[in-house]
């Protein structure tokens, strides 16, 4: 607690159990006499008891979760999430779970992905870009390979694309490093940023080689993010100048209690936390959860903004198509079509992590 | 303003496919996405150069990626083909210009089919840049095609006033439908839009009208001006009949003073 302004560090206001202070006469709600201290210590005890509230944020507190595969998911998680405070998603092309056999549903996937995706996002006040490329698993299918490096020129300068990505290795094939290869020198060429998948298995060694593909391709470190770190990784990928970022995924990649120590060691400089939430059990709460714990266990806040909602507006804005004014003051365009949130409104309100779907009381559905 | 002029040169003087999915893309970002400015004299030159043409409710990216396309169509193969093709991997911006130029383009009969799949979008704007202010639609969709972009209009609570040619396209079958409609949606205790009845009431068969009379009698203010507008556009006694009980509403229909313009949204 901030004894000077009376606030605790997070930023909230004093809690109910801190108020009273000892020595100064509190009157009981019922008689008006003044409690003595055992009764005062007494109702603290009780008061400290309760379950405090970690539902809240700080008023105006923004996300931007710069790893989401929102196809896979409801309107529930939008719902959930912009009531949480996330503006803004980067849905990287990926995978589906399971391989495509054509051209065809990869043609129609990077269109929804640019096109109904960002649109339904919009309807829930959430702001939706894309990064465009040939994930890892499906580059060991040549003949889809090819085609679809055939096609990405024609996807990268839509709107809404911010890089291309995600790319890098799965099982570190010869062809999931040709594909690697050609796609860095396709961002190269069109000057966009790369977000890199690292490998789940083998993945120490499979994030140092994707980083020397990318350095001896003399890809800027500072236009690249590199995925799904962990303790073993971080290090390096600091030291080598890129973006590091972390995907708060359950069971899996990196967990948020682990990722407050990272913030803690690391500091916030090129970090940034995302939830890579997708068709499995992941969790699109995953950042304002990762906030609300960095605050109780006493992150700075400004260091929270910054792997929250900074570093990842900073290196996913580089190309132009990502800027703060577009969820801070849409332009009238995007309020017609696209955009349905009202940013103004939301800045003076709460940002409260609910669990999606499970938020509303009432059985009756009109 | 030089990159786009840039890019215009090179589609009229050598085009090529990849040159036009390469400079429409990028539009927005090159040049913005303003509301375009047009004085009262440019939406006169566009109605003469275009009658029917709404240009006014144009941005600066949809114009230019407008022009961009006009630029294309003078090259050698079908400009259908395409466009088709341009849309088959559009964003959303894209494809809401695509289908605001569609009373520009040549061929016009064979772009029927492009025009009636953006009326089976799930984007509400990619919907409205066919059905509103855009008078292809009433030029070149068969019935079956008119009547169900003007429900679909209703359907997502859109509305019906923006639609070029609507007092010239209503039918027999299109008023049958909006009445289905909107028994559906009292069923469901959902509101009816006020606009709905515009295509009823030159069609209310007894029944219809027995349901124009009920809006007349329980509607709010603005259901009880549509069902007297409704109601005076019918030739069945009945309905003179119920109008007669509001002298108020027929006299401000018999003078003018109250339109189907008073109802809107």
């Amino acid at each position: 607690m901030d004894e000077a302004s009376g606030r605790d560090p997070s930023g909230f206001a004093s809690r109910p159990a801190e108020v009273s202070s000892p020595g100064r006469d509190i009157s009981c709600p019922c008689c008006g006499r003044a409690l003595t201290v055992e009764q005062i210590a007494s109702l603290k005890a009780q008061l400290a008891a309760e379950p405090a509230l970690r539902n809240d944020l700080p008023v105006g507190m923004m996300f931007v979760d710069p790893h989401c595969h929102m196809i896979a998911r409801t309107t529930d998680d939008y719902t959930a999430m912009a009531a949480a405070g996330v503006v803004a998603v980067v849905e990287p092309a990926f995978w589906l779970g399971q391989a495509r056999t054509n051209i065809g549903s990869y043609v129609d996937y990077l269109s929804h992905i640019i096109g109904f995706e960002r649109y339904r996002a919009g309807q829930f006040g959430i702001r939706h870009y894309c990064t465009v490329g040939l994930n890892s698993k499906e580059a060991n299918n040549e003949a889809l390979a090819e085609a679809v490096m055939d096609i990405l020129p024609s996807f990268a300068g839509k709107e809404g694309v911010v890089a291309i990505g995600e790319i890098g290795y799965d099982d570190q094939t010869a062809l999931e490093d040709k594909y690697l290869r050609a796609q860095i020198e396709l961002a190269k060429d069109l000057d966009l940023p790369i977000m890199i998948h690292t490998p789940h298995r083998d993945k120490k060694r499979g994030t140092t080689r994707t980083m020397d593909v990318l350095i001896e391709h003399k890809f800027d470190p500072t236009r690249c993010v590199i995925d799904h770190n962990n303790e073993e990784t971080v290090r390096e990928v600091l030291d080598r100048g890129f973006w590091a970022a972390f995907s708060i995924y359950p069971g899996a990649k990196m967990g948020n209690v682990r990722m407050t120590e990272i913030a803690r060691q690391y500091g916030p400089e090129r970090i940034i936390v995302d939830s890579a939430c997708d068709w499995g059990v992941s969790d699109s709460m995953a950042l304002p959860k990762t906030a609300r714990l960095m605050i109780e266990r006493g992150i700075p806040l400004e260091v929270i903004r910054k792997v929250t909602y900074e570093n990842a507006l900073a290196v996913y804005g580089l190309n132009g198509e990502m800027k703060a004014a577009d969820w801070l003051e849409p332009v009238a365009i995007d309020q017609r079509t696209l955009y349905s949130g009202n940013s103004v409104l939301r800045g003076g309100q709460t940002p409260r992590i609910t669990e999606p779907g499970r938020a509303s009381p009432s059985l009756e559905i009109a | 303003m030089a990159w786009f002029e840039g890019k215009r040169a090179e589609l009229i003087g050598d085009f090529a496919p990849r040159v036009l999915t390469a400079a429409f893309g990028p539009v927005p970002r090159r040049m913005g996405k303003a509301d375009l400015s047009l004085e009262p004299a440019d939406l006169a030159a566009a109605e003469t150069a275009r009658p029917g043409w709404r240009a006014g409710g144009l941005t600066v990216d949809q114009a230019a990626r407008i022009v961009l396309l006009l630029d294309a169509a003078n090259a050698a193969g079908s400009f259908t083909e395409r466009l088709k093709s341009l849309a088959a991997t559009a964003d959303v911006g894209e494809l809401i210009a695509i289908y605001k130029g569609l009373p520009l383009y040549p061929e016009p009969a064979t772009l029927v089919p492009l025009a009636t799949e953006g009326l089976r979008t799930a984007m509400r704007g990619v919907f409205e840049a066919v059905a509103h202010q855009n008078p292809f639609a009433a030029e070149h969709f068969p019935q079956s095609a008119w009547n169900h972009m003007v429900l679909k209009a209703l359907f997502i609570d859109s509305v019906l006033y923006p639609i070029v040619g609507l007092d010239q396209r209503w039918n027999e079958e299109l008023a049958k439908i909006l009445v289905d409609y909107a028994h559906e949606r009292w069923a469901a205790h959902r509101p009816v839009a006020s606009e709905l009845w515009r295509g009823v009431g030159r069609f209310a068969d007894a029944a219809a009208v027995a349901d124009l009379v009920r809006v007349l009698t329980d509607g709010d203010e603005r259901e009880q001006k549509a069902a007297a507008l409704a109601l005076s556009e019918s030739r069945r006694p009945e309905a003179a009949v119920a109008l007669g009980r509001r002298r108020d509403l027929a006299d401000a229909v018999a003078a003018g003073d109250m339109t189907w313009s008073d109802v809107r949204g």
